[in-house]
């Protein structure tokens, strides 16, 4: 009798966990999927020789890899003092730090405009100072810079939270300084989250789109970045459109993976593992 | 594929189970409730004032809820052509529905009003007609290629000097994806100047002043709307597209200067 039962019994749990990761997939991949599948690689590649594809291509990049460039110099001294000193208001400068990473891109696009647009607080100094940011390249790396930027600070800071002190206290032992330390130890141990946070900063890079639009316009080869590109042909060009989305995802995906690569195994579960030494 | 196809609709079923259909475009909603009809109206960003303003008037006593979506006229009709069905389109040029029609899309077009054509400028800007736009430093925001403002700027363009008109266009920083771009980055003095429907500087509240072009190369600016072929609400959507020619949307169309069709 026992027996029966037990074996009647349904493990439900199993089963709804195994579903809800079922739905999560697919709910996730299929839509990336469709992008390859609705056209063959040929007429997707063919598309991509249509005059523009190729600028926003080259513009995307440019302006990410300059982005990522200054987040990574001004954002891992930073991360690393947040992570290492503790002050009255700590908590609230990585609140503010964090807040693009909730704001939608419009608000993201208004804000710049606000601060550093023609019209905004600190236009008239910019304007002074000969620098034109809106509707210039410049403008792209900054509106990339603003809303990727969280996405590195933050998992820079738990990834330098989680060093053993007792790694830097041992170099300070050995007479180092802590300038040195910084980077001879706490850089390279925290590589894997540094890591986990470039990609994830590039992956946003990337994809910026609202306040790029409306803080930098959409202009070919000089502000319109792939996502602007993709919006522009969306209407008039969908097969162009497709083959462009078709890149960023190829790029996007290629970057993620050899950014986890480059970091060794860790980085795969940089953030969360990170994230938990860090709660410890 | 058919594989992808039966996962996709897994997904919507799970997606619509979940019970949120506000954002959808009715596809499951009209209708089931019974009382409240919904009818939902794709409409060119430039009438964006002067919908909303007359929506809520529309068919109180049929209980017909107007749900208004705006943006660039071509991105509606690209939307409309990838399968979404709104009841009503309307669009700021005859061209995109005359030629959804013509793919059995939509129902026969009717032109509903005009627009005028001009060159926008801050308030207190120093310039004063197209001519002052070939000056080198200025900057200028016009509507990309695909969105009717954006082919309208480039017929003007192309009915100047050629000398003029290729000086401008030099200038020209930003392709906007819609009319609301193009006002946002002038007011914001991001662009010096820009191409827009007379309505849209009105609705700047004096922020903004038109300057009026030239007779001979102003384009003639025509809207025409028309229900959306397998719309869920025919009837009001009829009933919609008849009112943008006499009754309060037609009326707030006229306060918010835009321009009666001759028949």
């Amino acid at each position: 009798m026992r027996r029966a039962a037990a074996s009647r019994r349904i493990p439900w749990f199993p089963v709804l966990l195994a579903v809800c990761l079922t739905a999560t997939l697919l709910f996730l991949t299929l839509p990336v999927v469709a992008i390859f599948v609705d056209r063959s690689p040929v007429e997707l590649i063919d598309s991509l020789g249509e005059p523009g594809a190729l600028d926003a291509l080259w513009l995307s990049l440019r302006t990410t890899a300059i982005s990522i460039a200054v987040i990574l110099a001004i954002g891992t001294p930073a991360a690393y003092l947040l992570a290492t000193r503790s002050f009255r208001g700590r908590a609230l400068v990585i609140t503010l730090i964090e807040l693009p990473l909730v704001l939608p891109p419009a608000v993201a696009g208004i804000a710049l405009l606000a601060a550093v647009g023609p019209a905004g607080i600190l236009g008239g100094t910019i304007d002074a100072l000969g620098i034109e940011l809106s509707l210039t390249t410049a403008g792209v790396v900054v509106a990339l810079t603003f809303v990727a930027s969280p996405f590195y600070v933050r998992q820079a800071v738990a990834a330098f939270a989680a060093v053993d002190e007792r790694l830097l206290d041992a170099s300070r032992t050995l007479g180092a300084s802590e300038a040195r330390g910084f980077l001879r130890v706490m850089i390279p141990t925290a590589l894997p989250g540094l890591a986990a946070g470039t990609a994830l900063a590039l992956g946003r890079a990337l994809g910026e789109f609202g306040a790029t639009l409306m803080f930098a316009g959409s202009f070919q080869g000089i502000t319109q970045t792939v996502p602007l590109a993709i919006y522009d042909r969306f209407s008039t060009n969908f097969e162009s459109a497709l083959a462009l989305s078709a890149v960023l995802v190829a790029v996007s995906g290629a970057l993620l993976l050899s950014v986890k690569l480059v970091a060794g195994a860790e980085a795969m579960g940089g953030w969360d593992a990170a994230d938990t030494r860090a709660a410890r | 594929m058919r594989i992808l196809a039966l996962a996709l609709v897994l997904v919507a079923l799970v997606a619509a189970g979940c019970g949120d259909d506000d954002d959808d475009s009715g596809e499951s909603s009209a209708g089931e409730g019974g009382q409240e009809q919904r009818l939902i109206v794709s409409a060119a960003a430039s009438m964006t004032e002067a919908l909303e303003a007359c929506a809520p008037d529309f068919g109180d006593a049929e209980e017909t809820e107007v749900r208004l979506s705006f943006a660039g006229s071509d991105e509606l009709a690209a939307q409309i052509r990838q399968g979404v069905k709104p009841d009503v389109f309307a669009a700021a040029n005859t061209a995109l529905p005359d030629e959804l029609h013509d793919e059995d899309l939509v129902e026969q077009p009717v032109e509903f009003a005009t627009n005028e054509f001009v060159l926008a400028v801050p308030a207190d800007s120093d310039i004063e007609a197209v001519d002052d736009l070939t000056e080198s430093g200025i900057k200028i925001a016009i509507g990309s290629e695909s969105v009717p403002i954006g082919s309208y700027t480039r017929e003007l363009l192309a009915k100047l000097r050629p000398a003029q008109g290729e000086a401008i266009l030099d200038n020209v920083r930003s392709n906007e994806p819609d009319v609301k771009g193009i006002v946002g980055k002038v007011s914001q003095g991001a662009a010096d100047a820009g191409f827009v429907y007379v309505t849209d500087v009105n609705a700047t509240d004096g922020a903004l002043k038109a300057i009026e072009l030239p007779a001979a190369v102003e384009p003639e600016i025509t809207y025409a709307a028309a229900v959306v072929k397998g719309a869920k609400n025919p009837r009001d959507a009829q009933a919609f597209v008849d009112g943008l020619t006499n009754g309060p949307c037609a009326q707030a169309l006229a306060d918010a200067g835009f321009g009666s069709v001759q028949r």
